[in-house]
């Protein structure tokens, strides 16, 4: 404490028209240029919220990516918004809203000299952090071995077994946290040994820190094995059946009642292609013989060809939402493309949440070195901002990928 | 650093105009529950309007939501409801600009779906009969 009083103590308010540059009759905290603490936090302030401008800037050109995609393609965006865990999304905002609250309050503490309450709230915040990204490596991990990926990797297959045991791709991630795990042990042991107080009070929160990591790994499992037999499955399930309730029901139907069926050619390719015309094989499934049906199927078929090799024209016309997910989606530049869009987004998230984590840790060793007072919490005060839009962000992710019904 | 704490006082009195409180602005802690609070409950609220069929209103009104909810995150916990409107003048101004690229965007997107987005990969109209 008796620094803090010193830095007080020192807040020549009043002598700053003398300042030549070399004055050095301020407190350590107070840079020279500048004549008063607040001028100093103003302008810090005034940088750090020039530097979120550009950050909202910077992730806007992803949201104008996913606003054109999603526009253009509604159905693969809620076909393979499917796949996505909504628990996990649900938990991880929960825990990013939570770390929020903890990074404000760090601020009030930090502001009103509590200086063992903003380090424990610091530390809240980093533990919040970590298990955001543990439960954010079980999402990817399982996805990438499902080989749900960006367009050039994506290799998923309709009704492969979700994989078993621990993914090579989460032990990959967590090699990290697990290195500075032990390295930070080893620090302690080290610390306690030589008698540094000071990287003792250092490394024990930093241990729960990265231990975090690992209670997020858990909590993700276990939401995730529920999920992916009840609900997860079940989005497969919907994915896979509801896609091809139509197409199959004809196609497969069909040969059952002759193989003379495909009057048309492969009914099952013109059935994957316009789905106008798939109540009409439906039909002529039951009723073969019927040619009127068998002349509007044709018709039908030449209209798609009229309107291009493509059926976009088509599908707008169709009236209605899109009540079932077509297997048509399950392809490179389709649901390869929502993948991009989904890994890069939430990936550029997740860089900032380990920038973050990487600027709380610091200001968490500063801290407590008891270095900010109630006229010096500006790098408080500046990386609570920083997480607080990384929040705001993840708040209109979380939606726009999640809960795309 | 063993300077006595003794011209503290001086200091705020040096304030003069700006009176002797500390610019520091700390917010109460009643006010930051009640923002996580209502976070955590908008919050399941738009997990549970995902379960309801609301047509082309669905995107509206989860954006809706999501925008109050980061409404009270910048006025709250970022404190804009109390700073310098400066701060909340350069902010909201990044917004105009992602308004004009996102509204001038979408506008534009449809001019060339065709070349980069294929609703279907190959073109697999089977022409028999």
């Amino acid at each position: 404490m008796a620094t803090t009083e010193a830095a007080h103590s020192d807040v020549h308010v009043g002598h700053g028209h003398d300042a030549d540059g070399h004055d050095h009759d301020h407190p350590p905290f107070l840079a020279h240029h500048f004549d008063t603490p607040e001028q100093q936090f103003d302008s810090g302030k005034l940088g750090m919220w020039i530097f979120l401008g550009t950050e909202v800037l910077f992730f806007s050109g992803m949201f104008v990516a996913y606003a054109i995609f999603r526009m253009l393609r509604p159905d693969v965006f809620e076909g393979c918004s499917q796949f996505l865990n909504t628990k996990l999304g649900a938990i991880n905002t929960g825990v990013l809203l939570f770390s929020s609250l903890t990074m404000a309050w760090a601020v009030r503490c930090a502001q009103i000299e509590e200086h063992k309450k903003c380090a424990g709230f610091i530390a809240a915040t980093l533990s919040c952090a970590m298990v955001f990204l543990g439960v954010k490596s079980i999402e990817y991990s399982h996805k990438w071995e499902l080989g749900l990926l960006p367009p050039k990797w994506y290799s998923f297959i309709e009704g492969a077994p979700h994989p078993e045991g621990i993914s090579k791709y989460l032990l990959y991630m967590a090699l990290p946290f697990a290195i500075g795990l032990v390295g930070l042990v080893i620090w302690l042991i080290k610390s306690i040994l030589t008698g540094n107080r000071f990287a003792v009070s250092v490394a024990k929160p930093l241990i729960v820190v990265f231990a975090f990591f690992f209670v997020g790994i858990g909590l993700g499992m276990i939401l995730e094995s529920g999920e992916s037999h009840a609900e997860h499955g079940e989005a497969h399930a919907h994915a896979d059946d509801h896609a091809s309730d139509h197409v199959s029901d004809a196609a497969h139907a069909s040969p059952a009642a002759g193989t003379q069926s495909d009057p048309l050619g492969d009914s099952s390719a013109i059935a994957a292609s316009t789905t106008l015309a798939a109540p009409l094989i439906d039909r002529l499934a039951v009723d073969q013989a019927n040619s009127g049906i068998r002349d509007e199927l044709r018709a039908k078929q030449q209209q798609a060809e009229l309107g291009g090799s493509t059926v976009v024209a088509g599908r707008e016309g169709i009236a209605g939402p899109i009540d079932h997910v077509s297997s048509e989606i399950n392809t490179r530049s389709q649901a390869g493309v929502f993948f991009g869009i989904y890994y890069v987004m939430t990936g550029i998230h997740a860089i900032h949440i380990l920038a973050g984590i990487g600027v709380l840790i610091w200001l968490l060793v500063r801290t407590i070195r008891l270095d900010f007072n109630r006229h010096y919490f500006g790098p408080v005060d500046y990386v609570g901002l920083y997480w607080h839009i990384v929040d705001l962000i993840w708040i209109y992710l979380f939606p726009l990928l999640y809960l795309i019904r | 650093m063993a300077t006595p704490a003794a011209h503290v006082d001086d200091a705020h009195a040096a304030h003069g105009s700006h009176g002797e409180h500390d610019f520091a602005h700390p917010l109460p802690v009643w006010l930051l529950l009640a923002v996580f609070f209502a976070l955590t409950f908008l919050t399941i609220v738009t997990v549970a309007q995902s379960n309801f069929d609301l047509g082309n209103f669905d995107i509206a009104v989860t954006m809706i939501i999501a925008t109050i909810k980061a409404t009270l995150v910048m006025l709250f916990f970022m404190h804009l409801a109390f700073d310098k409107p400066f701060n909340l003048i350069i902010f909201l101004s990044t917004f105009v600009f992602v308004a004009l690229f996102l509204i001038f965007t979408l506008t534009d997107a449809r001019m060339n779906s065709h070349t980069f987005e294929p609703v279907v990969d190959e073109p697999v109209i089977a022409a028999t009969s």
